[in-house]
């Protein structure tokens, strides 16, 4: 189907966030839209899939004006997305995943509905069992089961939203193959990402958003450096690596033996040093989660000690961690690390040790306005925190971190943040490996961990690498490490 | 910011006369004169000094059992179980009263024994709502409940069985407890000064304790979002539980004032309700502490106030009730028109 | 082995109007919502619904208006929730003290007066099936009915179309509005019907199970908590609730059969059995979900954990993820 926008153009309050974008996509193209976050390609995304409506601009398929006012009426046009976190049901079995939403009679045809799912799965290679439940997949099949959906459901435009997030090297090639599968057949594959790699590979041709603008479309081949270029105005470097100097052991794991939500991670030895960074890789879900909370005392080992500038803490709570300078920083800010409806005084009052009875709310506006200042938050300290940005949640996080420090546990430090933020974010990070912290970080971005990180360790479904040294590895290597390829003769490098 | 004040306060007054209109209506309905029975609700509360006495002997539970549901609330916790809390606290006073009373022991130490082991048993009672959810993942409202009708069936037990008047047990109570074991009142008139006195002392304290204290803060912030709370450092189920205790308290020193000032035994149903309408106070004043005072005290005024209407009209004094319910529900309606139409500011 | 039969048909009518109040709210919290007014409902159809056939001397017409009452109180729940955003839990436990009051207010005029009550109509047939038939199939039209709604809301929930997106409703509402549903219009619709399938709990008792209305003796007060604590119970499945229903009209008439061998303990006593009953369910159900049951389970020998946990998996019941969360669509 061709896919025409023209004039879109989206407000949310004073951003500007889709301005004047106009696209043409025939049918049978596989076009990527590349920018950064907030570039405003999941908006235009949302527009196109009738999760929100643009205020003025037109979308025609195939030659013809339609008004798209709810994803059901988008995918009754033929187009359907999939979304980077699948839009499904984890506990319900997958073939009530797949009828539900369907039309039809009072009473689903069951018995066809599976049929339906074998035939679509044999046409693509895919091994999916109806009768399993959704939430024992892999991120990388909740994408295959979407997509064997909407294909059933008629889809002829297929949105993908960031979807090599989160899933294997090897679900990644077989995603790529299956969409230019569906491309030959004529299907129009809208990709996005911000990945360049990924667009490089695959796409016929992309459009970069900048700033909620169409900065620019080419056709392949591609030249990475105008891309870039497009991308951020000018080449950018993320600012040197510089090894520092390690000092003292901060964190000992010996044996250590952890059990997550659907795996059980054992044998892991690792020394931390003061002053070091270590990188945790792996696709999510890979045991990551568990045992970066095993190592902040927030999950009990079920073997192996855990030791804290040479004190045992194995099985202690994460507030004895903490009083040994352990901080833990989760992936979702407002969830698990900020309070909603608190301002920052009074958070940075709850961080504080507490002095007397009462609270000297002066003295803590005091401390807010300096920590806003060395942070550079934008906000003040009357400021709820719901209302700060995420980047600005995120230094707020940091400015809550107690001293002195001895490890710093992140999970996804800069996810979700622009260019500026991360790079503010490492700064302030490194500053405290200056003052003698460790940093151990778990990130889905390889770049990140290759950038910042002085060793990595890469998880594979419960399986963890010995500690490589960041130096000898590359995107390609991680990569693959990631996807559990090149798993025998590895080195860790520099001896733990 | 001036602007915004008075559309909130229109609102609030519109949500009031909303609620007037209905509990009118249903006046209508039932067959009763409504402005002879607002009237009389007047007088029935503030017509003569008796009365008036009354209602002050009401608010006196009242504002305790609202305080002790603020602090439940600041943890974000839903204490329903407050009614229990408070008959138990009738019931350990009752218990302690019934031991020491025939000792040597000088009568005011057996009272101020009687009123703390009173407050010992509503905290007790609560640590039990607060041990199913901490431990068990038992809800407080479905913990709670199911313990205050637990906590109806052993005053009952207790009034029918081991404590039983001499002779045969009766709805009416244990056996009164002699003079000298009372709560010291106002000449002639039933109100003890002291019962009163505590329940505004603890009033203030509580408002004290969630605006400026460091416990309060931390309270605040566990009720909000514990995963955070823990993560900022603060022992987040010990605060849930320490909330629990405090209200447990608050509402056990209510019941053991019932028996110790009002009653002077122990009473089936001896709660009579303050622990849900403590919940409503603090509901219908958006859990600012700073308005339990007069708030408390007309709730009170309109308990006392509705049972001229039943002695008039023939009505059920549920009346009261009724009103008070829908003042809450209207002005909980009128917060969400408010935010709805408006905006959250 | 006659008085037995007889007690256990008692058993299942009394757990009729249990069994409405429990599919009823199942229903509705399927769709995502709680409405915990219930306990206050059920006073008010049963009220209601008393004063009206009374009135009209018209069976359906009472327990229309039962279903009537029900539908409203659910309608200001859903009102408040969905639309104006305030607390299902704030809403509907004042809403639980109002329709109470209200009832006990506007009920003077009914109180102790004879009114129509729903005759036995045994089933031909099904009557004469041994043990079953006895306890089953001689009963009334209202007991009958609670057998099908139980089945029917079933079969909606599960097997059905549109029962399956009730289901993802609950659930997951941002996928279930990109597969096309109305959400919040749903989850009026689903609170509303909810509500006035409870609704038939009030006069199915007033009516039925124990013809009038007595004010505060009438013995309904805290018949819509334990419901509330069924529907968990049940795990949000029909007939897992209807089973727990049962199980707890079984213990209550235990509790009278027993009473006499038990002197000294007075009936108001017995009749509060169930809920330390409820509470140690709750705990059963959710016990697992527990952080320090984790942590213990850690530490202990891999055969007793792995058994434990078993056992604990098997009793959990998760309710549908988005119980009480407002779904806004961007």
């Amino acid at each position: 189907m061709n896919v025409e926008l023209r004039h879109i153009q989206k407000h949310f309050g004073k951003v500007h966030a889709n301005n004047d974008i106009a696209l043409n996509i025939p049918s049978g193209t596989i076009q990527g839209i590349l920018g950064e976050n907030g570039a405003g390609k999941s908006t235009l995304m949302k527009v196109l899939s009738g999760f929100i409506q643009a205020d003025s601009g037109e979308i025609l398929l195939d030659g013809k004006t339609v008004i798209i006012k709810s994803p059901a009426d988008a995918i009754r046009y033929g187009v359907g997305m999939l979304h980077q976190d699948p839009l499904d049901f984890p506990p319900m079995r997958l073939l009530d995943n797949f009828l539900l939403g369907r039309a039809g009679g009072l009473f689903p045809d069951r018995k066809a509905a599976a049929k339906s799912i074998h035939d679509l799965s044999a046409q693509f290679d895919f091994s999916l069992d109806p009768e399993a439940y959704v939430d024992s997949l892999t991120v990388g099949e909740r994408q295959q089961l979407e997509i064997l959906r909407l294909l059933w459901l008629g889809a002829r435009v297929l949105i993908l939203d960031e979807p090599t997030t989160g899933i294997s090297a090897s679900q990644k090639d077989k995603l790529f193959e299956t969409l230019r599968k569906l491309a030959k057949q004529g299907m129009t594959i809208i990709f996005v990402s911000h990945k360049l790699e990924d667009v490089a590979v695959l796409c016929h041709k992309v459009a970069v958003l900048t700033a909620g603008k169409l900065a620019g479309e080419t056709a392949v081949p591609f030249d990475a450096k105008k891309l870039v270029e497009m991308m951020f105005g000018k080449e950018i470097s993320l600012g040197a690596r510089h090894s520092l100097k390690i000092g003292s052991t901060a964190l000992e794991l010996r044996d250590l033996a952890v059990e997550g939500a659907r795996l059980r991670l054992s044998d892991i030895n690792l020394d931390v040093h003061a002053g070091e960074v270590i990188g945790v890789a792996g696709m999510e879900g890979s045991g990551q989660a568990a045992f970066i909370r095993a190592c902040s005392g927030l999950l009990r080992p079920v073997n192996g000690r855990v030791r804290v500038n040479d004190q045992d803490l194995t099985g202690k709570s994460y507030h004895v961690f903490k009083k040994h300078g352990v901080s833990f920083m989760p992936a979702s800010r407002m969830e698990e690390g900020l309070v909603p409806g608190l301002t920052l005084t009074e958070h940075f009052i709850l961080a504080e040790e507490t002095q007397g009875l009462f609270i000297d709310r002066d003295k803590g506006n005091k401390l807010a306005e300096e920590r806003i200042k060395s942070f550079n938050i934008r906000g003040a300290p009357a400021s709820a925190v719901e209302s700060l940005s995420g980047g600005n949640q995120q230094r707020a996080l940091l400015a809550l971190l107690q001293t002195p420090l001895s490890l710093v546990l992140l999970e996804h430090p800069t996810r979700g943040l622009d260019i500026e933020s991360t790079i503010y974010i490492w700064s302030k990070l490194k500053e405290r490996c200056q003052q003698g912290a460790a940093i151990l970080f778990v990130s889905s971005d390889l770049e990140e961990i290759l950038q910042y990180s002085d060793r990595v360790l890469v998880f594979f479904s419960g399986k963890v690498t010995p500690p490589l040294d960041a130096a000898s590895l590359t995107t390609e290597k991680l990569g693959e490490l990631i996807g559990g390829m090149g798993w025998t003769n590895l080195d860790s490098g520099k001896s733990a | 910011m001036k602007k915004n004040i008075w559309i909130n306060v229109g609102f609030q007054a519109g949500a009031l006369a909303l609620a007037l209109l209905i509990t009118t209506l249903i006046l209508v309905a039932a067959g009763a004169p409504p402005f002879k029975a607002y009237a009389s609700i007047l007088s029935g509360a503030f017509g003569s000094s008796n009365n008036l006495t009354a209602v002050l002997i009401t608010w006196s539970p009242l504002l305790l059992t609202t305080a002790g549901v603020l602090i439940t609330f600041a943890a974000g916790l839903w204490n329903i179980g407050v009614e229990g809390q408070m008959t138990l606290g009738a019931i350990f006073a009752t218990w302690m009263l019934r031991m020491l009373q025939d000792t040597n022991l000088p009568p005011a130490l057996i009272i101020v024994l009687g009123v703390l082991f009173g407050m010992f048993g509503g905290a007790l009672w609560a640590s039990l709502t607060g041990a199913l959810k901490t431990f068990g993942g038992v809800n407080e409202i479905f913990g709670g409940l199911g313990l205050n009708f637990v906590s109806t069936a052993l005053t009952i037990y207790l009034v029918f069985g081991p404590w039983k008047r001499p002779g045969v047990g009766s709805m009416s109570g244990t056996q009164p407890f002699d003079e000298k074991l009372w709560l010291p009142t106002l000449a002639k008139t039933g109100l003890s000064p002291w019962a009163l006195g505590i329940s505004i002392l603890v009033v203030i304290l509580v408002y004290l304790l969630l605006r400026g204290t460091y416990f309060g803060l931390r309270l605040k912030a566990v009720g909000k979002n514990m995963k955070s709370a823990f993560l900022l450092g603060i022992p987040t189920w010990q605060y849930s539980m320490f909330a629990f205790l405090l209200c447990g308290a608050f509402a056990g020193l209510a019941g053991a004032i019932q028996v110790t000032a009002v009653y002077h035994r122990l009473l089936p149903n001896i709660s009579n309700g303050y622990g849900f309408l403590g919940l409503l106070v603090a509901m219908l004043i958006n859990y600012q502490a700073f308005w339990v005072i007069p708030i408390a005290f007309f709730f009170a005024a309109l308990n006392v106030g509705s049972v001229q209407l039943q002695i008039l009209y023939k009505m059920d004094s549920s009346f009261a009730g009724v009103l008070q319910d829908l003042l809450v529900l209207f002005v909980l309606l009128g917060q969400g028109a408010r935010q709805r139409l408006l905006g959250k500011e | 082995m006659n008085t037995i039969l007889i007690g256990l048909a008692g058993v299942v009518a009394v757990a009729a109007p249990v069994l409405f109040a429990v599919i009823g709210e199942t229903i509705t919290e399927r769709a995502g919502v709680i409405n915990l007014s219930l306990n206050g409902s059920i006073l008010l159809s049963a009220m209601g619904g008393f004063a009206v056939a009374y009135a009209t001397n018209n069976l359906l017409l009472g327990f229309l208006a039962g279903m009537i009452i029900g539908a409203l109180v659910a309608f200001v729940v859903a009102f408040s929730s969905i639309t104006l955003h305030q607390s299902q839990v704030a809403v509907g436990f004042v809403l639980a003290l109002a329709s109470r009051d209200l009832a006990y207010f506007l009920g003077v005029p009914y109180m102790n007066t004879p009114g129509p009550t729903l005759p036995t109509w045994s089933i031909p047939l099904l009557k004469d099936i041994p043990l079953l038939g006895a306890v089953f199939f001689r009963s009334d039209a209202i007991t009958y009915l609670s057998y099908v709604v139980v089945f029917l809301a079933w079969l909606w929930i599960f097997r059905t179309r549109p029962g399956l997106m009730l289901q993802g409703i609950g659930e997951r509402p941002a996928a279930a509005f990109v597969r096309g549903a109305n959400v919040n219009r749903m989850r009026y619709i689903y609170t509303v019907i909810g509500g006035a399938i409870g609704g038939l709990a009030g006069p199915a008792y007033t009516l039925s199970v124990k013809s009038g209305w007595m004010g505060t003796q009438t013995g309904l007060d805290g018949v819509g908590w334990i419901a509330l604590s069924i529907t968990i119970f049940g795990g949000w499945n029909p007939l897992r609730a209807a089973f727990g229903a049962y199980l707890f009209a079984l213990l209550q008439w235990l509790g009278l059969v027993l009473q006499p061998s038990l002197p000294g303990i007075p009936s108001q006593v017995l009749q509060v059995a169930p809920f330390p009953l409820m509470i140690l369910t709750l705990l059963l159900v959710n016990i697992g979900n527990a952080e320090w049951v984790e942590r213990t389970l850690a530490a202990m020998p891999e055969p007793t954990r792995r058994f434990i946990l078993k056992m604990l998996r098997a009793l959990r019941a998760s309710p549908p993820a988005s119980l009480g969360v407002p779904f806004e669509s961007e």
